[in-house]
């Protein structure tokens, strides 16, 4: 396992809800990492947000460790959940809240 | 960088010959499109399988070429 993957794979294990996005929480870069802040933040969740910007080893690294293409990426308890669309559509049918309550993490 | 909407529904049909397609077009800028997706071939498949075997079909354009692309699948039942 390549270092990068190695560190993201620790990131997502060792931290409950982990987001990957462009940005930061308080400063997100792009209008997909910004709505699932709000997103997480509405639903009270306490999570680890990560800067891809930071390193373009990380940016195209999380790509690869899960073989999805974009950003942001939602990982709880070590799973990936999805992209943008996939929490927005979770988060309206109320299966993110479900999902998050049953892990223990809202 | 851009593809179009008719681009975006080719490469989906090259990969899901059964799949009806339907695209919107969020931006008008090329970049950034609502498509929904439905395909037997979702079957049995969670959200995150279904979404890339769709960005398979658009091989690797999804990211580079294609910035933004709002999915939503579903099979010919649901």
């Amino acid at each position: 396992m390549t270092d990068i993957n190695q560190w993201i794979d620790n990131e997502v294990k060792s931290n409950g809800v982990v987001l990957f996005m462009k940005g930061t929480p308080d400063m997100p870069m792009c209008g997909f990492s910004g709505r699932s802040v709000q997103i997480l933040q509405h639903l009270g969740v306490p999570f680890k947000g990560i800067n891809v910007l930071e390193s373009n080893e990380l940016r195209q690294g999380i790509k690869d460790y899960t073989n999805w293409p974009t950003i942001p990426q939602l990982y709880v308890r070590g799973e990936f959940v999805g992209g943008a669309d996939i929490m927005m559509e979770m988060f309206q049918s109320g299966e993110l809240k479900q999902m998050l309550s049953d892990k223990g993490m809202a | 960088m851009a593809m179009s909407a008719a681009d975006i529904e080719r490469f989906i049909k090259e990969a899901l010959p059964d799949a009806v397609v339907t695209i919107r077009d969020l931006a008008g800028d090329g970049d950034h499109y609502a498509a929904n997706v439905v395909s037997a071939a979702f079957k049995g498949k969670s959200r995150v399988q279904q979404h890339q075997l769709v960005y398979a079909a658009l091989k690797g354009r999804m990211g580079g070429e294609l910035h933004a692309l709002a999915l939503q699948t579903s099979t010919p039942e649901d």
